[in-house]
């Protein structure tokens, strides 16, 4: 009997201010639509750089003269004599050729003999190490210039610049879109008040007699928080149709394709929606809060 | 009829106590009240009303007639004094018991304050849901008042389809749909025709012909003198008159010689009673 009366209340507040409530339903659409984007992709772009991070590798080039028992006393010392090693693989003077050349056939096509040198990829213990291990191989002398520990390695070479570079990105984009979504959530909440704000007000006459014939204060105070909180689940429900509709249409088809969107470190779908939802309910019960505070002095 | 045994009941049970014992419904003692503005609303005004009193307060405009009322409801705080309602300091009232005890008041005012977007029979279903009334409740009360204030063909008309009459009586039937033992009126008439408002006082007077405290605020001197109740003029903020005007009558009068009263300044002659004051005399 209670619930009803405030639910419907409520609804009467929702016809009567029909564009406010629109107005603020839409600003939760675009919030909840951004978050739901926001979330997974984030997620996403830092699961692939920490991908790229846990790939990062020191490339061992030798000279292109080196011989066997050169290879064979290089590997020793990588796989046995040298700190921070994770996993050491070689690719030999002619492996290298038959993948680049399958890369670029015309180019290899052009060179008559194999201008490439055995290579060991060595991956670090741990990404953070690559420097170490490459300062370990190839420590710098006195005179700044690097030596390599055997004379058999003709250089030393890490791809710690482009991972940075990678890293870097990402936590822009991440900055870009919380700021984003940080406006869009204060937007609606602010969108959500003033709806609130405005039924306040073409329902001042309900609120004076509630008050004359002694309504407590949250018994006022019901009605519009359920219309905010009405308002701020329905948008909510509309931006995650959305999501599901375009996840359905767009996603999943590409899924395959694009390692990305399959990657298993993003969340799932039932446990992102649920967050919304909490979200949006939260962020309109906020915006109600908000107004009933300022101007509901019961 | 249903809602006067209902009061006749309550008021027996009260009455069980020794007469003496019984505080005043209403004592207001030295009371002032400064707005923030600095306009004197109220000024020492000392005065007590007794149980099931007819009380007018009179006064020209800007004298504080309304300001005793929103003390009344503790609208507002008095910058001195005190008030006590039924014995209680409304000092020490807390602010969250204030739904409480208004829920004791009945309440009416110049401009009905009712809503429009409600028939009559909602608005008055309205104070007793938002006071947590159960629709059982709602079902036995709100047709009872309704035929007691005269307005059972009008259930189902919206306040702009009434009459000012009819509209104060609905806001009438709202105020007293939970037999508040106190009703105060602020000019409950002042936007009526005197025939009219002969009508809404009549209905004041058959509520408080079931026990009920009735204080009015009123401009009209006129037909005040003619009533012979008790009267507080109020003048700037300070009671400068509290009598029995003269010819008040102690004896009970029906309602309908009570209209007669107020229609006509000398004593009413015996009329032959219609159905509306034989319905009048059941009180
Ligand atoms: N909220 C307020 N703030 C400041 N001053 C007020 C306020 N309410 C009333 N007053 C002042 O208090 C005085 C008494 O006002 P009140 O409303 O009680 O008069 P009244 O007797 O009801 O007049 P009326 O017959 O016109 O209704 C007036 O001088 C008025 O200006
Ligand atoms: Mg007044």
């Amino acid at each position: 009997m209670r619930f009803s009366f405030f639910l419907k209340e409520a609804m009467r507040s929702v016809n009567r201010n029909a564009i406010p409530s629109f107005a603020a339903v839409a600003s939760v659409v675009v919030t909840v639509l951004v978050l739901g984007v926001f979330i997974p992709v984030v997620q996403a772009t830092t699961g692939a750089a920490n991908e790229v991070r846990g790939r990062v590798l020191v490339d061992v080039f030798l000279k292109t003269d080196a011989k066997p028992a050169d290879v064979q006393r290089v590997r020793v010392l990588l796989s046995q004599k040298t700190k921070h090693v994770g996993k050491v693989q070689y690719v030999s003077k002619a492996d290298a050729y038959k993948q680049e050349k399958k890369r670029n056939p015309e180019a290899y096509q052009l060179l008559g003999s194999n201008p490439l040198p055995d290579t060991f990829r060595v991956t670090p213990d741990k990404a953070d190490n690559a420097l170490a291990l490459r300062d370990e191989l190839a420590p710098i002398s006195a005179s700044g210039s690097r030596t390599s520990i055997d004379p058999a390695i003709d250089k030393v070479e890490n791809r710690k610049d482009q991972t940075g570079k990678i890293l870097t990105a990402t936590r822009v984009v991440k900055l870009a879109m919380f700021m984003l979504a940080a406006l869009l959530v204060i937007a609606s909440i602010l969108l959500i008040s003033n709806t609130i704000r405005l039924s306040l007000f073409s329902r001042r006459r309900e609120v004076e007699v509630m008050k004359l014939v002694g309504a407590t204060d949250w018994f006022i105070r019901w009605p519009f928080v359920i219309e905010g909180v009405v308002l701020g689940a329905l948008g909510g429900v509309v931006a995650i149709l959305v999501l599901l509709v375009s996840k359905i249409a767009l996603i999943d088809p590409l899924a395959s394709d694009f390692a990305l969107i399959a990657s298993p470190k993003t969340i799932s779908f039932s446990l992102l929606v649920s967050l919304l939802f909490a979200a949006s309910v939260t962020v309109s019960g906020l915006g109600a809060g908000l107004s009933l505070r300022r101007f509901l002095r019961v | 009829m249903a809602i006067s045994e209902r009061h006749a009941q309550q008021l027996d049970r009260t009455a069980a106590r020794p007469d003496q014992q019984v505080p005043n419904v209403v004592e207001f003692r030295g009371v002032s009240m400064q707005f923030n503005s600095g306009d004197m609303g109220l000024e020492d005004a000392t005065f007590s009303i007794r149980r099931g009193e007819f009380v007018f307060l009179v006064g020209h405009t800007g004298s504080g007639k309304s300001t005793i009322m929103r003390l009344l409801i503790k609208e507002h705080e008095p910058t001195a004094g005190s008030i006590r309602v039924a014995g209680h300091d409304l000092a020490k009232l807390d602010r969250k018991k204030v739904p409480y005890y208004r829920r004791n008041l009945g309440i009416v005012f110049q401009d009905f304050k009712l809503l429009p977007d409600r028939t009559v029979h909602d608005n008055v279903a309205y104070a007793l849901q938002v006071t947590g009334g159960h629709r059982k409740e709602i079902r036995a009360k709100v047709p009872d008042i309704l035929r007691l204030t005269g307005l059972s063909t009008k259930l189902h008309n919206f306040p702009d389809q009434l009459s000012g009459g009819e509209q104060q009586r609905v806001a009438v039937a709202r105020a007293f749909v939970n037999h508040p033992p106190l009703l105060i009126a602020d000019e409950p008439t002042g936007n009526l025709d005197p025939e009219t408002s002969i009508g809404i006082m009549q209905l004041l007077y058959r509520i408080n012909r079931t026990g009920t405290t009735v204080v009015v605020a009123t401009h009209d001197h006129a037909m005040v003198d003619r009533m012979r109740r008790r009267v507080i003029e109020l003048n700037g903020g300070r009671v400068v008159r509290d009598e029995l005007t003269a010819g008040y009558r102690q004896d009970e009068v029906s309602t309908g010689e009570f209209g007669a009263l107020l229609r006509e300044p000398a004593p009413a002659p015996r009329r032959l009673p219609d159905p509306g004051d034989l319905f009048d005399d059941a009180f």
